[in-house]
Order: structure tokens, then sequence, then C-alpha cells
């Protein structure tokens, strides 16, 4: 049995931060769950696909986060406790049902998790979706630490119910890849099923109804604001005239400098943990008794604005600061050393730094940066669209996955990536407005997420370029989650269907419409090279299945090259496929034959044919 | 409980987050509050994994750099890198077998020489154990050993507030049965090299 399944309450388990907050909703008895997978929360969801298929969860990984919260709206209106996680950018796509379906409301309880990833280790901007809940009045629940995360999903259903209203729950990376200690809980034994009660003047949003709806928002959240007033989630410790008052992992940095600056007697601490509506009452009474309030928050003065606002309503004429050049900065997470020392410098506290080393006499030490696993098609069709387009002034849109890696040298193909499905609508964009030629790639499953709708616009507006959708049969970046293209008999699932790319794309109308194989490097130019010769819009399928995947399912069998004797040290392939299985010894180029898996590539483009199978 | 702070660095793929894990467990049986971070985003596309182990009181579950009471490293030069983690009161416990990194194989680079390494470690820091784990690993039964091999220098070394005994018990209780009997091996072999390592 799944270990998030045990029925064994008063357990205490080490779980990652994703796993506690999976196995909280299971103990809150949660019957639906949706989403898009996503770092930092990807193992919440990967957790419950693995247990909807030991148990009576219903759980789906949905081709975007947009289509994720409509499908879980649907559940939670017909009275089922749903979950819908997603990392923080997702929640733009999400953006439109969520604002509506915060109007809407909910018969049972329903957790939005946004994902948030302050110092962005895994994502393209560091944006702080706190802002949605005020922006979309959704009630917000913060966790500080691993256990607090599980307790504080299953209060959210509870909030949720009480309010007929989505909450949303909002962690940090270091919430989501952190491991602590967890104690497991009783199970709540779910409803699997429900009932749609139809109710036009609640969900169906013509505006007369949103007018009356929006009016019914803001007195849930004046309700919300009274439950927050008196939440165990917003709690105060210590007394003194310094105030300090944090959020999320910050709170832990917090009272770790309180104790290490020894002003355990001076401080007090105000954690949110219910942080939309603020507590107002409570955070005005914090104030009247502090002379100085430091406010921590990783990213944007969420708290620190609305502390300001309610010390003037107040008349309360304090120092309050959090954001400031000598103090807290928006950009990226923080640190307990950063805390203690802003904290000291702040209410004029002595104390004396850790020594840093001098690094003066310590060598350069060179990069490791992340590459494109060994064997990996994305390399061989990057190298193939370089060829193909030699000579040409190309532009290469790229898209959010494994292969935006493809932007680094030697491969360079990857010139603009903002957001999933930008590669396609970009290349529209850049076609009419340039003279460039424009070739671009997406992945399979971004495909399906956002690719699409921009290649029906490229065909009905006519514009000109070529799409490479690198088809490797799963979502590779996050950790292989299926998408609607994959065969799930491959994870022994059966009842479910599966889309044609090649099919769809031709469905949409596009005419120049081909299939490569990447690893046979010849043919493949070749048939790029006709696409970017046809005017409109062409498609390029690269079929190949991401290699650590087919490794893992033991569809690829390792098969070496070595490099021979006939080397003459040209040293195309090292320069030019830049595979990290080669290596230099004694100045010769050798191939590291324990991670090689014989893709050949390297052997095709060797002008002396010096790449041969390792014969065992 | 003091607080003692573990910085553990690798290379994608070397085993240190299951390395993290024995730790945490160890912590468990013996009663000493932990809390983890880990990162690793793109760690199977061979970049670099960090974890950061807080042993005892201190509630944050990240350390800051300069702070790091161990830092144990799984490949020299990622030991090197992460020196601005530690002061001159971190013990150091570091593997010598090298895994270049791809910019070096291609010319892009150069790889820091692991005496002038060892050199600099034991310079800067309160102590070093540097211990050839791949070597130690190999000889146990498997090159996928290598983060138990460490665990067991790491064990000797002291500061964890914990016994050899509950860390093999974690082995016992977190590592895949196949592998257990050489886990086992490797620990020992890692516990007597740093037993016997003199700088």
């Amino acid at each position: 049995m799944h270990k998030l399944l045990n029925d064994s309450p008063g357990e205490k388990i080490m779980l990652l931060g994703n796993e506690a907050i999976a196995r909280g909703a299971v103990e809150a008895g949660v019957a639906f769950a949706t989403t898009y997978p996503g770092t930092p929360s990807s193992e919440i969801s990967l957790n419950l696909f693995q247990m909807s298929q030991e148990s009576d969860l219903y759980f789906e990984y949905s081709t975007n986060e947009k289509v994720a919260l409509e499908v879980a709206a649907a559940a939670a209106n017909s009275g089922l406790r749903t979950f819908c996680m997603m990392k923080h950018v997702g929640l733009n796509v999400a953006a439109d049902p969520l604002m509506t379906l915060a109007y809407v409301g909910v018969t049972g309880g329903m957790v939005i998790l946004t994902a948030d990833d302050p110092s962005m280790f895994s994502s393209q901007n560091e944006q702080d979706n706190r802002y949605y809940a005020k922006f979309g009045n959704l009630p917000m629940l913060e966790p500080s630490s691993v256990p607090e995360a599980k307790e504080m999903i299953k209060y959210a259903f509870e909030l949720s119910e009480e309010l007929n209203q989505p909450v949303l729950l909002r962690t940090t990376t270091r919430i989501n890849h952190s491991n602590a200690y967890v104690t497991f809980g009783d199970i709540k034994p779910m409803q699997t099923k429900g009932r749609f009660e139809k109710d036009p003047g609640r969900c169906v949003t013509v505006p007369v109804v949103s007018r009356q709806l929006h009016v019914k928002v803001l007195e849930k959240m004046n309700r919300a604001k009274r439950i927050a007033e008196t939440s165990e989630f917003n709690l105060i410790e210590g007394s003194g005239k310094f105030g300090i008052i944090a959020n999320g992992v910050s709170y832990h940095y917090a009272q770790d400098a309180v104790k290490d600056l020894s002003i355990e007697n001076n401080a007090k601490i105000l954690r949110l943990g219910f942080s939309n509506p603020m507590p107002e009452q409570q955070i005005k009474d914090f104030l009247a008794d502090c002379e100085k309030v430091l406010v921590i928050e990783e990213g944007e003065p969420f708290m620190e604005e609305a502390v300001k606002a309610f010390a003037q309503e107040t008349g309360i004429i304090i120092l309050i600061n959090g954001k400031s050049e000598a103090l807290f900065s928006r950009l990226y997470e923080y640190d307990p050393a950063m805390v203690r020392k802003n904290m000291a410098d702040y209410f004029g506290i002595e104390y004396t730094p850790t020594e840093k080393l001098s690094v003066d006499n310590v060598p350069e030490i060179p990069m490791r940066p992340p590459n494109l696993c060994s064997g990996c098609s994305h390399r061989a069709t990057f190298y193939e669209i370089q060829q193909a387009a030699k000579d040409m002034d190309i532009i290469c849109p790229n898209d959010i996955g494994c292969y935006t890696l493809g932007f680094m040298p030697p491969l360079s193909t990857g010139d603009f990536v903002i957001c999933m499905g930008s590669s396609v609508s970009s290349s529209c964009g850049f076609s009419q407005a340039t003279d460039q030629k424009v070739v671009s790639v997406i992945g399979d499953s971004t495909f399906f997420h956002s690719g699409m709708t921009g290649l029906v616009n490229a065909v009905f507006n006519n514009h000109n370029f070529t799409l490479v959708i690198l088809e490797n049969d799963i979502t590779a970046m996050t950790g292989h989650q299926p998408h609607p293209g994959v065969d799930m008999e491959r994870f022994g699932l059966s009842g479910f269907g599966r889309v044609n790319i090649e099919k769809v794309v031709k469905a949409f109308g596009v005419e120049h419409v081909s299939i490569i194989k990447p690893f046979k490097v010849k043919k493949s130019i070749e048939t790029i090279k006709e696409a970017l010769a046809y005017k409109g819009v062409s498609v390029i399928i690269s079929q190949e299945p991401c290699a650590l995947y087919a490794k893992s399912l033991k569809l690829l069998k390792p098969r070496a090259f070595k490099v021979s004797d006939k080397c003459v040290d040209h040293r195309d392939c090292i320069n030019t496929i830049a595979c990290p299985s080669f290596y230099l010894e004694d100045e010769k180029v050798k191939i590291d034959a324990d991670t090689c898996v014989g893709c050949a590539v390297c052997a095709q483009i060797c002008p002396e044919n010096a790449i041969t199978p390792l014969k065992k | 409980m003091e607080t003692t702070r573990l910085i553990m660095v690798a290379v994608g793929g070397q085993g240190n987050l299951l390395a993290s894990k024995v730790l945490g467990e160890a912590a468990l049986i013996s009663g000493v509050p932990v809390r983890m971070s880990e990162i690793h985003g793109m760690a199977q596309r061979g970049g670099v994994v960090e974890s950061a182990i807080v042993f005892g009181d201190a509630t944050s579950s990240i350390i800051s750099d300069g702070e790091a009471d161990i830092l144990m490293g799984f490949e020299p030069a990622e030991t090197l890198r992460a020196l601005n983690r530690c002061s001159k009161n971190t013990k150091v416990i570091t593997n010598t077998a090298t895994l270049p990194p791809f910019t070096v194989s291609i010319g892009k680079g150069v790889y820091p020489e692991v005496e002038k390494t060892k050199e600099l470690l034991k310079e800067k820091c309160a102590s070093l154990v540097a211990i050839d784990a791949m070597k130690l690993a190999k000889e146990a039964g498997t090159p996928m050993s290598v983060n138990i091999v460490l665990l067991g220098a790491l064990v000797q070394s002291g500061g964890l507030g914990f016994t050899k005994e509950d860390v093999i018990e974690a082995i016992k209780r977190r590592t895949k049965k196949a592998f257990l009997d050489m886990n086992l091996k490797a620990f020992e072999m890692g516990y007597e090299a740093a037993q016997n390592y003199s700088s």
C-alpha cells in the first residue's frame, strides 16, 4: 500500500513537504484532485496519482492549469472535496476561471494550491501569488513548516466549506522541498459521488447574476476576516516593544534570529498563517504597544503595505519597515543569517556576524550547468535544425521543458522563451514582424498544454514558420508524468484515450506536416530543409522517447559506442553536439561507456567514421 | 539541544538525497529533532544537488553561507565550490574521486587539482577527512554505495548527536534490501577510512 494511505494515526514519518500536503489532503477526505505538473508542486500530484490507483480518489493530469481548475470547479460544485494544485505561473493560466469561480463559490470544500518559487530554482519568474488571493477574493493560508502544511490543508477544506468559497493554499519551494517528521492523523472517509443542484442565480454568471455575486463575495470576505481574527494560524509569541510580523518560512528564520540575538524578552512575533483577508483588529492591537515593527516576508511587501495602512487608520505613529535598501529585498529567497543581520541592524542589537572565509586563493571552479542527458533526442533534433538552417538568418522561439536547455551553446537553439506555449504564438509574431526565417520548438506535453491554440492561430492568419514538436512520449522535465499523447498502458493503466499529435495538426489545417526520427541524422536534416522551404505553416514531429524514461521502462537497452583509432581529432562531435558522455583524456576524445546509450548521432556526424559500437 | 548544521553537496545521481533520508531516519531513532531542505530542480540533468540538514533546536530548515558546522562533499570540486558555506570552524569530509563537469570535458574550464583542493580545505577549515569513496564503494561491491561510504566517514567524525548503531539501523530501514549487505560493508569501510585518516 502507498505509504501515505496508511490508516495509522500517530505514526511518525519523515515526509517531503509535498508528501505531507498530499497526506493532509487524504486525511481531509479529498475525493477529487486535478493538476498540471510543475516544480515545485509536482510531488504532490505524483503521490495523489499513485494513491488514486489504490483508492477511490479520482485524480487526473489535466491538459493545463485552466482545464484542471475548471474540471475541479465542477466537482466542487457537485459537493465533493476537491483539490487543484499547480506551480505559481500555472495560476496565471488558471486565472480566468479563478477570478469568476470566486464569485460563484463551491458547495464542497475546494483547495487551490499555488507553489511559489522565490529565487526561481526552477521557474521563469518569482511572482508573488499572494496577490491572487487579494485580487480574486479568496481566503489564503500559508504554512511555515512541513508538519503545519499537512494540518493547514485539512483546515483549508473546512474553511472552504464554512464560507462556500475556494481557499488558496500558498507554499514556497522551501516548504515543498523540505523534509521533516510528520505525525499521521485520522483519515476522513471520502465522498466520491456528489450531485449538482441547479442554481442559475449563482452558477450562470451573466451580468445580472454577477452583479449580485460580487456583493456576496465581499460579504464572504468579511466573514473570512472575522474568522482570521481568531484563527489559530495567526499567532503571537513573546512580548516586548520590538514587533516582528512574518509569514511562511520567514517566521522560522525570525524565531531563530530572536533566540540567536537573545532578545526573547524584548521582541514579540506575529506570524500570519491566515493571511488573506488579514486579521485587521489583531494587527492593530499588536501594533499598539510596539515601539518599532519589522515585517519579514519573501517577495513583495504584501503584508507590509497592509500593516502600514492599518497603523495609519488607528493613528499609531511608529516606524514600520520591511522592504528597503538597508533591510529586506523583493528579490530571491531569504535565509537565517540575513534575517538575523537585518533584525539586529533594525532594532540596534549588537552582534558579531559569522566571519566569512577568504576565498582569494581558491582557483576558479568550472561551472556545472544542467545539460540535456546522454542520448537525449532533443540534442539530435537541435543539431539537425541548425544544420538544415545553415546560412539562414533564423529565429528559434523555444518553450518550457527540458529542451529549453537547447539555448545553450553549441546547440544554440532557443532565442525567445516567456511561458508555456509561447513558442508557437511568438513565431506568428516574429514571422510577421521580421524577414527572418522562424523555426520554433515545443515539447509534446507543452503542445497539448497551450501550443495548440497558437497553431490554430497560425493557420487562420496564414503565418509563415516551421514548428518542430518534440514528441518524446512523456512530460520529462517534471519527472515523467503522462500527457494526452501518452500510451497509458506503459503505466500499467487502462481506460484512457490517446490523442495523436499528427492527426491533431492535420485536422487544424496545417498542410505541410512531416515526421522525423531524430537519430537518423541525414534524413532528418533533409526533411527539415523541405519544411523550411515551404511558405506557410509547416510542422515537423520529431519522434523519439525520452532516453531516461525509456531506460526506466527497459525499452532502451544501452549499447555504448567508442572512439576508434581512426579519430584524427576534428572534434566535430564535442564541438557541435556536446553530449555529456564525451570527455577528453590526454587531449583525445573518449566516450564514457557507462553513460552512453548508443543513440549513434555522433557516429553519424564524425567525418572519419571513427565512432563505432563498443563490442562487449 | 545544540544545533548542528550539515551541508551535503553532490552531483545529480550520486545519491545524496538517499543519504539525507538515512540521516533523517537515524535522527528519528535517536530522538534528535531534524529538518532538511533540498534543491534538486535539474538534478537528473547533471547539475549540483545540495541538501541542508539542521539537527537540534533551531527551527529553520536551510543554512546560510558561512554557517555550516559540517560540510560533506561527494565530489572534490563541488566540496571546494561549497567553501562559501563554511567558516574556520567547519569540519569538512570529502570524496576525492572526481567527476569533472562537462565544461571541463570539452576543454572549457580547468578542473582544480585534488591535492590543491585538499590543501585549501585543510588550511581554511577546522578539519578535513578526504577519502576515495568511489574506490571503497567498488570494494564493497557497488559504485552506487559512494553515499553510504561517505555516511560512514561522517558518523566517525562525530558531532551529529546519534550513534553508529542508530545509523546502521537507519540504513537497514531506508535502503533497498538487495543492496543491504554491500551498504553495510560500505558504511564500515567509510567509518574505518575516516578513523585511519591523517591529513
